[in-house]
C-alpha cells in the first residue's frame, strides 16, 4: 500500500498530528540498523507535544535569576566542579544557564536556590564585608568549607548546608548530562551495536565465566 | 447540542488503540471486516522523525529529561501520565488510586517494559488452589494456542526453562547477561534463587520484512524507529491500515455506547472529537472495548438507560469491582567490586537481560500470592538526577589509593566520586500477584465531569494484609541478594510504618479485573468469550475482564486473548450468530 493510501485510511479529525504520518521506514536488517542510527545528531524532530514545546519555548524566553545570582551561581558551580586534567569546569559545560532553567521549569526549587543565595551573600557580608562573588578566593573556600561537609557542618550552618547539597546535585547533574560530562565519565552508549556478553578480559577481572 | 452521524454501519467500532484494540483491529481489518478504531489521543508512529526520541542524548533536552512534563521523563514515548489536564478522577477518603493514561496510538505500550509472561496454568485457577479469590472461565490450555500465535507474530526472546508455571514459548535467542546480571546469578545460585534470561518482546532477530532487529539502545520506552521492539501502533495498527479495511480516528473521546432499545444490542458508540469538541456517533454491527481496564468500566457505567439503569452489560453488578494493580517494592544496592569499572558499551536491549519467577510455595508462606523480581544496574546514560546526592555515599568507600574523605565536599574528588561509582548501583524491583477484592472498584462520581462533559471515575482502593506481606518477603529476599552479591543494601529498609515499600495501588500500571469474566453471569459482566452476558455484540479485549493477574505483566494475556476473541468474533458472525 503507497503512502497516501495509509494516509486516507487515517480519518483527520484528530488534534493535528493525523495528517502528515509517513509510512514505514524500517530497516530490515541488523546492518542497516546500525548505520542509520551511527549519525551522531539524531534524525529526530522535536519528539514533543505540541503543548510541551509551547511551554519549554514560555520558560526559555523567561528570565528568573539577576545578573548577580548569575554571577554567584557561576562561582559556586566552578567551586564544586572544577576544571582539572580530565574535563573543563561546570561553568564551560553551560551548568549556570541548566540551573536557571530548572528553577524556572521546577518552581519548588526557586525559593531554595534563591534564598540560599542571599543566604551565602550575608554570611560573606557578615565575616568579610562584602558578597560572596566579590570575596577572595580562599575567602569564598572559607565560607564554603563550613557548608560542604554535611556531616561536619556546625548546627548554624544548616540552612548554608541544605543549599550547598542542592547546588551540588544540580552541578552534577548538569554537568554529567552534557558531551564534556560523557567524555569525562568515559560513557560510551547510546549507540547501535552488537552485544555480544562482558568482555573476556572484564570476567576474568571478576572471576566469572559467563556461564553463571 | 447537534450531533453528527458518520452515515457508514462498520462491522466493527473498537473503542481504545493499545495491545487488546490493536490486536483486535489487526484480526478483524485482516479477515476482511470494516473496521472503525477510536483513540482518544493523538496519531503516533515511532518511525516518524517528528516523534522520535531514541538515541537522543540528554542535553537535548533543557531539562535533561527530567520528568517534570512526562511522568517518565521528556524521552519517554508515553504521553499522558498519572494526571491529565481536564480529565480528573476522584477517591473516596482514605482510600487511594493513581490512574496512569496514555492517551496516543498504541495506549501504554508505548512505554512499557516489553516484558512478555505468560500466565501458568495455576494463575488460572488461584481460586481452588488457595481458597481464595476466584478461578478463571478458562484455563491455560484454552489460551495457549494463542500465546503460541503472539510468539511467532510479535517475537519474544527467552530461554526453555521447564520452570513450574512459567510456561516457556517460542523464543528468539535472549542477549547475554551484563556483568551485574551474572552477579546477580551467581548470587541467587548459592542462595537458592533462580535467575534466567528475561522475555521481552524485543526482536533479536529478523522476523519479516516490516520490523528491523534490536541494535542495543537500551531505550524501548523511547519507541523504537526500526519496529524492533512491539508496540501496538508498529507491530498492529499501522499494518491493519495497509489492508485498507480499517479507518482509524484519532482524538475520539467515547462517551458511551449505543443501545436499540428494542433489541437491546449495541448499535455503535458516541465519541466527542476533542479537537472540535463535536458530539459524533459511530454505527456498527459490533462493538469491542479496549479503552484500558479502568476506562472500559467508566464507558459501560456511563452508558445508562431505561433498560441497562445500572450501566450497559452490568445486570451483575460487577462492573467496576475487583480492580486489582501488581503489588511493587524496590530496593537498590552499592556493589564496591564493581566501583572503578572499565568501561564499555552495555546498553543491551530495553531493560534486564535476567529476572526471577516466583519460586516459592505460597502454602508455606504467610500471604496468598507470588512475585517476580525485575533487576536494574549498568553503565547507564546519565540523564537528570545523575550524580544527585553524592553525599550519602562518597564519605563512605575509601578512593583507589585507600584514603577516605568526609561526605560531600566539592572540587576534583567529585568528579573522580562520579567516575568511580559509575555503574556500581544495582536494583531490584518484585511485581507480585495482588487478591481481587470486591471492595477495591471504581464507580462513577456523582458529582464530576471531565472537560468533555463526561462523569469521571472515583476509586475505592486498598491493599489487604497480603499484599502487605508480601511485600515484606520481596524486601527480605532483596536484603538477601544484595548481601549475597558483596553489595551494601541502600537506603534504611522499608518497613512496617511505610508497608515495607509497596507501591500506592495504580503505581505499577498494570490494573485489571473491572469488568470480569465467568461462568455465573449474576458475578461475572462477561463470558468465556469476553462477550456480554447481556448484549451479545458487545466485547472487552483489554485487560478488564481477567480475574486475575497473576506475578506475570497482562500484555501478552492481553494480546493473547484479543485475538482469541477476534476470532470468535469473526466465527459468531460468520454463523450469523450476531
Amino acid at each position: 500500500m503507497k503512502r497516501r493510501d495509509l494516509l486516507k485510511n487515517i480519518a483527520l479529525t484528530s488534534v493535528g498530528v493525523a495528517t502528515a504520518a509517513t509510512g514505514i521506514n524500517a530497516s530490515p536488517t541488523q546492518d542497516a540498523d546500525l548505520e542509520a542510527g551511527k549519525k551522531k545528531k539524531s534524525k529526530a524532530g522535536p519528539g514533543r507535544t505540541p503543548q510541551e514545546v509551547e511551554r519549554d519555548a514560555k520558560l526559555m524566553a523567561e528570565t528568573f535569576f539577576t545578573p548577580h545570582e548569575m554571577a554567584t551561581i557561576t562561582v559556586i558551580c566552578d567551586i564544586i566542579l572544577p576544571a582539572d586534567a580530565t574535563s573543563g569546569s561546570a561553568s564551560q559545560a553551560g551548568v549556570p544557564a541548566f540551573i536557571e532553567f530548572m528553577a524556572k521549569d521546577m518552581p519548588q526549587q526557586q525559593t531554595p536556590l534563591r534564598g540560599g543565595l542571599m543566604w551565602i551573600d550575608n554570611q560573606a557580608m557578615k565575616r568579610f564585608g562584602k558578597k560572596f562573588v566579590a570575596c577572595t578566593a580562599p575567602e569564598r573556600i572559607q565560607i564554603v568549607d563550613d557548608i560542604a561537609y554535611p556531616e561536619q557542618a556546625k548546627p548554624a550552618m544548616k540552612q548554608g548546608v541544605s543549599f550547598f547539597n542542592l547546588m551540588r546535585d544540580l552541578t552534577m547533574t548538569g554537568f554529567y548530562t552534557t558531551e564534556m560530562g560523557f567524555q569525562d565519565l568515559g560513557y560510551m552508549g547510546n549507540q547501535p551495536n552488537t552485544w555480544l556478553g562482558v568482555p573476556e578480559d572484564v570476567l576474568k577481572q571478576y572471576g566469572l565465566t559467563g556461564k553463571e | 447540542m447537534q450531533i453528527k452521524e458518520e452515515p457508514k454501519t462498520y462491522d466493527v467500532v473498537i473503542v481504545g488503540s493499545g495491545a487488546g484494540g490493536g490486536m483486535a483491529a489487526y484480526m478483524l481489518a485482516k479477515a476482511g471486516a470494516k473496521v472503525c478504531l477510536l483513540e482518544a489521543g493523538g496519531y503516533y508512529d515511532p518511525a516518524d522523525p517528528k516523534y522520535i526520541t531514541q538515541l537522543k542524548y540528554p542535553w537535548e533536552s533543557p531539562r535533561r529529561g527530567a520528568g517534570t512534563t512526562r511522568a517518565f521523563g521528556d524521552f519517554d514515548a508515553a504521553w499522558g501520565g498519572w494526571q491529565i489536564e481536564g480529565e480528573p478522577y476522584t477517591a473516596v477518603a482514605g482510600t487511594e488510586f493513581h490512574w496512569f493514561r496514555s492517551r496516543m496510538l498504541g495506549g501504554r505500550t508505548n512505554h512499557w517494559g516489553r516484558i512478555s509472561l505468560r500466565f501458568g496454568p495455576d494463575d488460572f485457577r488461584r481460586g481452588s488452589i488457595s481458597g481464595i479469590g476466584d478461578d478463571w472461565p478458562i484455563g491455560y490450555d484454552d489460551l495457549k494456542p494463542y500465546y503460541d500465535r503472539v510468539d511467532k507474530l510479535i517475537g519474544v526472546f527467552g530461554s526453555v526453562e521447564n520452570f513450574p508455571n512459567e510456561p516457556d514459548g517460542i523464543f528468539l535467542p535472549p542477549p547475554k547477561p551484563r556483568l551485574h546480571e551474572l552477579m546477580i546469578k551467581k548470587a541467587g545460585k548459592n542462595i537458592g534463587i533462580p535467575v534466567f534470561p528475561s522475555r521481552l518482546s524485543i526482536l533479536t532477530q529478523k522476523i519479516n520484512d516490516e520490523r528491523g532487529v534490536c541494535f542495543n539502545c537500551h531505550q524501548c520506552n523511547r519507541g523504537c524507529a526500526v519496529y524492533a521492539d512491539f508496540s501496538s501502533s508498529s507491530v498492529l495498527v499501522i499494518p491493519a491500515l495497509k489492508t485498507g479495511n480499517l479507518t482509524l480516528v484519532n482524538g475520539a473521546m467515547v462517551r458511551e455506547v449505543l443501545t436499540d432499545t428494542q433489541t437491546g444490542l449495541a448499535t455503535g458508540v458516541s465519541y466527542v472529537d476533542t479537537l472540535t469538541r463535536e458530539e459524533v456517533s459511530v454505527k456498527a454491527k459490533v462493538v469491542v472495548l479496549a479503552a484500558s481496564a479502568c476506562e472500559s468500566a467508566r464507558l459501560l457505567l456511563n452508558s445508562k438507560s431505561g433498560r441497562f439503569p445500572q450501566g450497559l452489560a452490568n445486570s451483575s453488578g460487577v462492573i467496576g469491582k475487583y480492580l486489582n494493580d501488581s503489588t511493587g517494592a524496590s530496593r537498590s544496592g552499592f556493589i564496591p567490586a564493581l566501583m572503578d569499572r572499565k568501561r564499555y558499551n552495555e546498553d543491551g536491549v530495553g531493560g534486564m537481560h535476567v529476572y526471577t519467577p516466583w519460586w516459592l510455595d505460597n502454602s508455606k508462606l504467610d500471604f496468598a500470592r507470588g512475585y517476580h523480581i525485575e533487576y536494574g544496574g549498568g553503565m547507564n546514560m546519565p540523564g537528570y538526577g545523575f550524580g544527585m546526592g553524592m553525599q550519602g555515599s562518597n564519605g563512605k568507600y575509601p578512593y583507589a589509593d585507600g584514603s577516605t574523605k568526609p561526605a560531600g565536599g566539592y572540587g576534583s574528588r567529585l568528579k573522580e566520586d562520579a567516575r568511580r561509582f559509575f555503574g556500581a548501583y544495582i536494583g531490584m524491583s518484585g511485581r507480585g500477584e495482588p487478591i481481587p477484592l470486591e471492595s477495591n472498584y471504581c464507580e462513577i462520581d456523582p458529582d464530576k465531569v471531565d472537560k468533555y462533559g463526561i462523569p469521571v471515575l472515583r476509586f475505592h482502593y486498598k491493599w489487604s494484609d497480603h499484599e502487605i506481606k508480601q511485600a515484606k518477603h520481596m524486601q527480605d529476599t532483596f536484603e538477601q541478594l544484595i548481601v549475597e552479591m558483596g553489595g551494601i543494601p541502600q537506603g534504611r529498609k522499608p518497613g512496617p510504618e511505610n508497608d515495607y515499600g509497596l507501591a500506592k495501588p495504580g503505581q505499577i500500571i498494570h490494573e485489571i479485573g473491572t469488568v470480569r469474566m465467568g461462568k455465573d453471569r449474576n458475578k461475572s459482566a462477561l463470558n468465556e468469550w469476553q462477550q456480554a452476558h447481556d448484549v451479545k455484540n458487545l466485547f472487552v479485549v483489554d485487560a478488564a475482564p481477567f480475574v486475575s493477574q497473576g506475578d506475570k505483566n497482562v500484555t501478552w494475556t492481553i494480546l493473547a486473548s484479543s485475538m482469541r476473541t477476534s476470532e470468535y468474533i469473526i466465527e459468531q458472525v460468520k454463523a450469523n450468530k450476531i
